[in-house]
């Protein structure tokens, strides 16, 4: 699939918005849905395991590795090359040096299952539909 | 190049927490499923020190398979997005995040 915007005048896009349902969670509030799913953790303990995840997928990261995470998705790192870049206030040329963003890819089943909206398929990750066993409809 | 998956995500909680190996996993697969659950109803998922992943609703147009040239139209569909932020991109970079750089958004 291409991206959008980057090949000129096509029809103009329709609705193109971010946060289709509106709302958002935050970190705590995740911590605060797994608390409750597991009483029997500290609420410490939670937190640890939370920030756990995401400073090792950072770590991995900063080492220039790779995280894939099957169905959820995969985080990498670009390379950006070195170039000139422009102030946009004053026109004046800039030298941006090169560097890396981390990326995120999500995976086939994560996707669709955004498509499709709504939390349907609340199922551990590992019962039987595996992704990729339906194509989407 | 090296790999991480869950199995070593979910060796990290069980070093760090002292979980059993079992529910570190389970864990792990619950944060995960929590993170999807709320980005398949639209909810975007902020994680502060992270980055933010959002759901993107695409308007309805007209593409072109690239390789016959013949038109097609691609549906309205949402898609995710990730944001990383600043204190991620620091770190990957090698650099000291911004100061007070909690705004992440």
């Amino acid at each position: 699939m291409t991206e959008p915007g980057q090949s000129g005048s096509l029809q103009p896009v329709v609705t193109d918005s971010e946060t289709a349902g509106g709302g958002s969670m935050t970190k705590s509030e995740l911590i605060a849905e797994l608390s409750a799913a597991n009483p029997h953790l500290r609420g410490q303990d939670v937190e640890l395991i939370v920030a756990t995840v995401f400073n090792e997928i950072t770590a991995a990261l900063s080492r220039g590795e790779r995280v894939e995470l099957r169905g959820f998705g995969a985080f990498t790192v670009k390379r950006r090359e070195a170039r000139t870049g422009r102030n946009p206030r004053t026109g004046e040329a800039v030298p941006v040096d090169e560097k890396a963003v981390p990326f995120f890819k999500a995976g086939k089943e994560l996707r669709e299952r955004v498509n499709r909206g709504k939390r349907e398929s609340r199922k551990p990750a590992d019962s039987k539909g595996r992704p990729g066993a339906g194509v989407a409809a | 190049m090296n790999t991480v998956t869950r199995a070593q995500l979910a060796e990290s909680i069980y070093t760090q927490v002292g979980l059993s190996r079992n529910e570190s996993a389970d864990l792990l697969e619950t944060v995960l499923e929590r993170i999807s659950a709320a980005l398949s109803d639209g909810e975007s998922v902020k994680i502060s020190g992270f980055g933010t992943f959002s759901v993107r609703q695409k308007g309805r147009r007209i593409g072109r398979n690239p390789k016959t040239g013949v038109e097609v139209p691609i549906l309205p569909r949402r898609v995710l997005v990730f944001r990383p932020s600043q204190v991620l991109k620091a770190h990957v970079n090698h650099v000291k995040p911004p100061e007070g750089g909690g705004d992440d958004e």
